[in-house]
């Protein structure tokens, strides 16, 4: 019989026979599958109150498992590891270790969001995808993603000027991750901008470089909006720590 | 006449600039009006929500409490689709949740800034001139057309997902479908294009890590352009900055990283209405698009 996500199970505890008849029937291959049971006692019962202290993972407890994020998913029809109805299950019964096993690839989540546009309960997968990359990077299990870092770098001009210069944020962003500026891809991407682009057209995209766009009335806003989120961290911070006490 | 405060966002100041140019003189051939929000803020694009969502809600929130309280108009128009869903979040969040409400207000008190009473609407670009004009204003407008040429319309994610904070979408005739978008597709048809049959209208080309994904980008982008070619298509429109910018940079560099050649020409919807006008392909900002396709419209006489 076939086993739907069959990629799930640790390949050691499939028991397959090649070759087998049972009281005359022809069972041979996948048709006398059977699965190792297997006992955990790892589980975290306060995982999924961790997972809801990051923003987007609030919902994560309305699951029903119907599949239908996955389904959906444009990152799933990329590489079929890419699973959020499974990572939503495992976060529900605080399987971190089977979690980090895809520490790799959750943060690829490209926010198309199909799932949280399809889901019947509200849970808002892809807000869950942010959570799961923020937690595994926060307990050091992976390191600062390159997604995180381009999030960083943009609010970061934001919070300075209201507004964001995007070739700014895009050498910013090659600085921190140390990749280099020239790239055969990109100086062909260039040269064919400026194919047909008059002088003029080259000034005002150069100017808007060396005088980054400023929203004039930002005032204080944006240290305000620092400081609300500092505020919100610490608390999360501090929900964390209870949770883990109270265990 | 919605008269509608104009937000470009920040992706229309630098490389969607050719965005912003047809969109302004498109909308002035068209005699509509719009002024420009005053001195607003970046919406945060699909960042800003992963440090905190919160400041999502709020950035959007300013720029609607400028259009209301400091210009005294109910509706911010935008062609941008990152502009446009944040706006729209912000908008139902702010009008199914008294406590982000209240959160935004304290926010709006500590900064000085203007309070967003929760009176100001947000229209896409597409569905102003749906709202304003419809496929029979169009028609009307025409001095040339577009000749024919097969078109296949790409929407992208956030046009229409999630559809929870788009209630107006999916209300029956004339409405906009959240499943099959349909908006450009009969504005371009009014203006003479032959709209293929494309079935990844709302696939997703990778937009949020086009950098810091590019293998899988150079994937999804593939996936939209050769699904374009093969269903007869000479041309992708585009409506979203962050899909136009994806789609020729990733165009490029299938190209050049994996030797994937394709010939289909991406441009924004406004330059395809504009050309249709008899604006200037200059004045459209065609020449700057990174897909050249100066040589094609020549030989469709469309320029």
């Amino acid at each position: 019989m076939a086993i739907h996500e069959k990629s799930l199970i640790d390949a050691d505890r499939i028991m397959e026979h090649k070759s087998l008849v049972v009281d005359g029937v022809d069972v041979s291959g996948h048709w006398n599958t059977m699965i190792k049971p297997r006992y955990i006692s790892d589980y975290d019962d306060d995982f999924e109150k961790v997972i809801q202290s990051y923003g987007g993972g609030e919902n994560v407890h309305r699951c029903w498992q119907c599949g239908s994020c996955t389904n959906s998913c444009t990152m799933y029809e990329v590489n079929t590891d890419f699973n959020p109805r499974y990572w939503i299950y495992l976060t529900r019964l605080g399987l971190k270790d089977e979690i980090i096993k895809d520490k790799d690839i959750i943060w690829q989540c490209v926010s198309c969001n199909k799932c949280t546009n399809i889901c019947p309960k509200d849970v808002r997968p892809e807000g869950v995808m942010k959570a799961l990359a923020h937690w595994l990077e926060d307990e050091g299990h992976t390191e600062i993603r390159p997604s995180h870092t381009f999030d960083e770098e943009f609010w970061g001009q934001v919070e300075r000027t209201g507004r964001i210069e995007d070739a700014h944020v895009i050498m910013g962003f090659f600085k921190k991750t140390n990749q280099p500026l020239v790239q055969e891809w990109l100086t062909a991407f260039t040269m064919r901008m400026i194919k047909h682009l008059p002088f003029a057209h080259l000034m005002r995209m150069g100017m808007n470089f060396m005088f980054t766009p400023r929203t004039k009335s930002w005032g204080r806003t944006g240290k305000v909006l620092r400081e609300y989120v500092e505020q919100q961290e610490e608390a999360a911070r501090r929900r964390r720590q209870q949770v883990k006490e109270t265990a | 006449m919605t008269k509608v405060a104009y937000y470009p966002g920040c992706a229309l100041e630098g490389s969607g600039g050719p965005y912003d140019r047809s969109t302004r003189a498109l909308v002035k051939a068209l005699d509509l009006d719009m002024v420009n929000l005053r001195d607003y803020n970046c919406c945060g694009a699909m960042e800003v929500k992963n440090v905190h969502p919160m400041l999502q809600t709020y950035l959007s929130a300013r720029n609607l409490a400028i259009a209301g309280e400091q210009m005294g108009l109910d509706a911010v128009m935008t062609p941008c689709n990152g502009c446009y869903q944040n706006l729209k979040k912000a908008e139902f969040d702010l009008a199914t949740s008294e406590d982000a409400m209240q959160m935004v207000r304290d926010l709006a008190g500590k900064a000085d800034d203007p309070v967003y009473k929760g009176d100001v609407r947000t229209l896409h670009l597409l569905e102003w001139l749906m709202e304003e004009l419809g496929p029979e204003g169009i028609k009307q407008r025409l001095t040339k057309g577009l000749n024919g040429i097969k078109i296949a319309n790409y929407y992208g994610c956030m046009y229409t997902r999630p559809r929870q904070i788009f209630p107006e979408k999916d209300q029956g005739p004339g409405s906009e479908s959240s499943y099959q978008p349909h908006f450009m597709d009969d504005l371009l048809a009014a203006a003479g294009a032959v709209n293929v049959d494309y079935p990844l209208k709302t696939a997703c080309c990778g937009g949020a890590h086009t950098l810091s994904d590019a293998d899988t980008s150079t994937r999804l982008v593939l996936n939209l352009l050769q699904a374009a070619e093969d269903s007869g298509a000479e041309v992708i429109a585009t409506e979203c900055p962050t899909c136009h910018s994806g789609l020729e940079m990733h165009q490029v560099r299938a190209e050049k990283e994996f030797g994937i050649k394709t010939r289909v020409k991406v441009i924004y919807f406004t330059q395809l209405l504009g050309l249709a006008m008899g604006l200037s392909p200059r004045k459209l900002g065609i020449h700057e698009n990174v897909s050249d396709s100066i040589d094609f419209l020549k030989e469709k006489g469309v320029i």
